[in-house]
């Protein structure tokens, strides 16, 4: 009962948020995760970010997190 | 990450083989369910370590009572239905959402922000929001129900499937003869509530607790905890999950929870009656609750004579044992939760034979 | 009364075949499918096809929205039955074209998907031949609904079928899966999110006739639209009698695709493809195709992906996981939805 994937949040208002998982943008409500700030990795279920992820930690088991940053890297090079 | 995996791998094997016995563990979340099954884990796990999917996700054990007065609901003409896309098959006495897709108005939603859209949208029409999941989505019912009074939204109301875990776990845990050794404990479910409530059940009952993720590398880490702690005997509480999950979770998705809702008995498809393990709005947000808006009562589903989901959840019997399996259950027309559930013990036997 | 303008939208009388389906065809059609055959306006088309071995294949084309990152209905409509002609060993020769639009429908809209069907065909060398033209009331078709049929010419020595399929075969795509079918459920209105995602949709005609050309291996070809890979496989498995084994590391996904997937709850190995192909063919050939593959712009991902194998019990299709465990990919139920479980 539990889908959700670790994604990053580009664009705050208020609790309204855009969050981005390898370039796909998401509406999600930081209304649970009232700390959650942009930039942050966030754990999002159901249109919901439901917690903070730890980046670090997150590294360790999701290869999802080291392909965003490859893709991050990536777009960065491209857009120079 | 493949040295790692194969290195819990080891670990696990030397465990087991130690043991000596049939070790079963629970996992009691669907998306474990789903996860074990697409990565293969059950075929590289040693032969008596058995992984029993327990009462895990809505499409499983959503009572019939509850999805036949969702589709009466369905049936009327100033109703929109707004579901998640996992209960659209689920099947009722009769019929299921998607049979009903063709004449009623039903629609799929991603979250219960967009059903609370629906109802804006549709001034004349209601919108019932087929509300199930277990803690980790509550909160986001929870949001709405309160969106939904603040703003005078009236054309909207909720109907609560919401589950809750641990008084799950406890039923599967009182039942007599059943062969639980341990669970695996819902990842999300726990950054909701916080690993520390699964403190309980390692202390009355004496069976390790460890919280996942569901990743195959966090599901194999932390069946390889699992295995340790059975092996030195010792029951503890244990998290595998730090990315994510802390002792005392969500806090503010707690207190969202209990503003709207509060805990009463509900029924479970193939386990019955567990007391105060669904959510149910509070007085204060009643307008919201669609069995009082439209007067109707949830029947429990009538047992099925004959259905033994119970004990095929609790690990006790196979599903070849029970006499509905293949005659009047089968995935086409299923009865309980297992058969309902692609990823359930009896659907996957009736499709592989094991 | 309406107050439309004539000329701007479809009405119920485009289709009458009267002066508007007239109106239609001269102004509308014609120029953007330009050929003899069909500027002949015969109720056939008379095609010289000297050929005692042809393939036939039809296909409905009823895609929401009908413009999407990659392609639209027309191109769609065209690729589609062009791979099913390809797929099965034969050059596409020509295409019929029903066209089945709402009243209401804006005719400027049309247009362009008229000029993408002509571009495409005139790209890919294929005529469209005849066709037909009708309108039904608002609602009725979602805009509209368009099928092709088309005929090929067997190439020769090219006689793929699933008889052929032996033990020890190698399973090849041309490329990475899942793009069309996300692409398509990113533009949906329940479920609209902005991404990079791009549909694949494309012909395979040219790239499967070189393979076939220059290799003698090929058993079998099928195109993973609906269901996508996973019933693919399983109607392999299902017509030969034969397993199927393949590996998930070695299956192309564009992780943009993979992360959009699991957002929503997709496997995406059940989600459609408009530009891919599935290919069973020897061992001792797999390697000079996937070179041919790789050396054209759309097999550029081209990978061996498994091999068919022994049946023990029942045909199945197994996949290695990517952490070396095996289960077993089961058909699709036939409609993906969005879980949160």
């Amino acid at each position: 009962m539990c889908l959700a994937i670790p994604a990053r949040i580009i664009e705050l208002d208020g609790d309204k948020a855009i969050v981005d998982a390898m370039g796909n943008r998401f509406k999600a409500k930081t209304t649970l995760l009232p700390e959650a700030k942009l930039g942050d990795l966030v754990l999002v279920h159901a249109g919901f970010a439901i917690s903070l992820v730890d980046e670090q930690e997150a590294k360790k088991t999701w290869q999802l997190i080291e392909e965003i940053n490859d893709f991050m890297d990536t777009q960065n090079r491209i857009s120079g | 990450m493949l040295d790692r995996i194969n290195k819990a791998q080891g670990l696990i094997s030397d465990a087991c083989g130690a043991l000596g016995r049939q070790i079963n563990i629970m996992e009691v979340c669907g998306t474990h369910t789903v996860s074990i099954f697409r990565n293969g884990i059950r075929s590289i796990l040693p032969k008596n370590l058995k992984l029993l999917s327990g009462p895990g996700c809505p499409v499983c054990v959503t009572d019939q009572g509850y999805i036949d007065a969702v589709l009466e609901l369905a049936d009327r003409d100033d109703c929109i239905i707004a579901t998640y896309g996992d209960m659209i098959r689920v099947p009722g006495k009769d019929s299921s959402l998607e049979t009903k897709q063709a004449k009623a108005d039903v629609k799929v939603v991603l979250s219960s922000e967009d059903a609370l859209q629906l109802a804006k949208d549709n001034p004349g029409k209601t919108v019932v929001f087929v509300a199930v999941g277990f803690e980790t989505t509550a909160p986001a019912t929870a949001v709405v129900v309160k969106e939904a009074a603040a703003g005078a939204i009236d054309n909207f109301c909720i109907l609560s499937g919401h589950k809750l875990v641990v008084p799950a776990m406890r039923a599967l845990l009182s039942e007599k003869n059943h062969s639980i050794d341990a669970f695996l404990c819902p990842g999300h479910v726990s950054a909701i509530i916080g690993y520390g409530a699964f403190a309980g059940i390692v202390e009355d009952f004496d069976r390790p607790c460890v919280v996942a993720g569901f990743e195959p590398i966090q599901i194999i880490e932390g069946l390889c905890e699992i295995c340790r702690q059975l092996s030195g005997g010792k029951a503890e509480l244990r998290s595998v999950y730090s990315a994510v999950v802390t002792e005392k979770g969500n806090a503010a998705a707690q207190q969202t929870i209990d503003e709207c809702f509060e805990p009463v008995d509900g029924y479970w498809r193939g386990l019955g009656k567990i007391e105060k393990s669904t959510l149910k709005l509070k007085d204060k947000y009643g307008r919201f609750d669609t069995f009082e808006r439209f007067g109707i009562n949830e029947e429990p589903g009538k047992e099925i004579k004959g259905c033994r989901c119970g004990e095929v959840l609790c690990g006790l019997i196979e599903p070849t044992e029970c006499g509905l399996f293949g005659r009047s259950c089968t995935p086409q027309e299923p009865v309980g939760p297992c058969m309902v559930s692609s990823e359930g013990a009896c659907a996957a036997w009736f499709k592989y034979g094991r | 009364m309406s107050n439309r303008k004539k000329n701007d939208r479809i009405l119920l009388a485009h289709g009458g075949g009267g002066q508007l389906t007239d109106e239609l065809i001269r102004r509308h059609i014609l120029p953007n499918l330009k050929n003899d055959a069909l500027a002949e306006l015969g109720d056939s088309a008379r095609l010289n096809v000297a050929s005692n071995s042809l393939c036939f294949t039809t296909d409905s084309y009823v895609v929401k929205p009908l413009f999407f990152n990659g392609g639209d209905i027309g191109k769609l409509a065209v690729c589609g039955t062009v791979n099913d002609l390809a797929v099965a060993g034969s050059r596409p020769v020509a295409l019929a074209l029903s066209l089945i639009i709402e009243d209401g429908f804006e005719i400027e809209v049309l247009d362009k998907i008229l000029a993408n069907i002509g571009e495409n065909a005139n790209q890919i060398g294929v005529d469209i031949v005849t066709g037909d033209t009708k309108t039904v009331e608002t609602g009725a078709a979602d805009g509209i609904f368009i099928n092709t049929a088309g005929i090929g010419v067997r190439l020769t020595g090219a006689d793929p079928g699933f008889e052929k399929v032996a033990v020890g075969d190698k399973i090849i795509i041309n490329g990475t899966i899942g793009d069309h079918g996300m692409t398509i459920i990113s533009q949906r209105e329940e479920m609209k999110f902005q991404s990079q995602l791009k549909s694949d949709c494309a012909s395979l005609a040219g790239l499967i006739s070189e393979l076939l050309e220059n290799t003698s291996g090929i058993k079998f070809m099928r195109d993973p639209t609906r269901g996508g890979l996973a019933a693919t496989l399983n109607e392999i498995s299902r017509s030969t009698g034969l397993s199927v084994e393949i590996s998930e590391t070695d299956i192309p996904i564009r992780p943009a695709v993979q992360a959009a997937a699991d957002m929503l709850g997709f496997d995406v190995l059940t989600i459609a493809n408009e530009g891919k192909f599935v290919a069973i063919v020897s061992p001792e050939s797999a390697d000079d195709c996937l070179n041919i593959c790789r050396n054209n712009k759309l097999g550029k991902e081209a990978n061996i992906i498994g091999e068919v194998i022994e049946t023990i019990d029942v045909p199945l299709v197994e996949i290695e996981t990517r952490i070396g465990g095996k289960r077993i990919v089961q058909m699709p139920y036939g409609r993906e939805l969005p879980r949160i479980c």
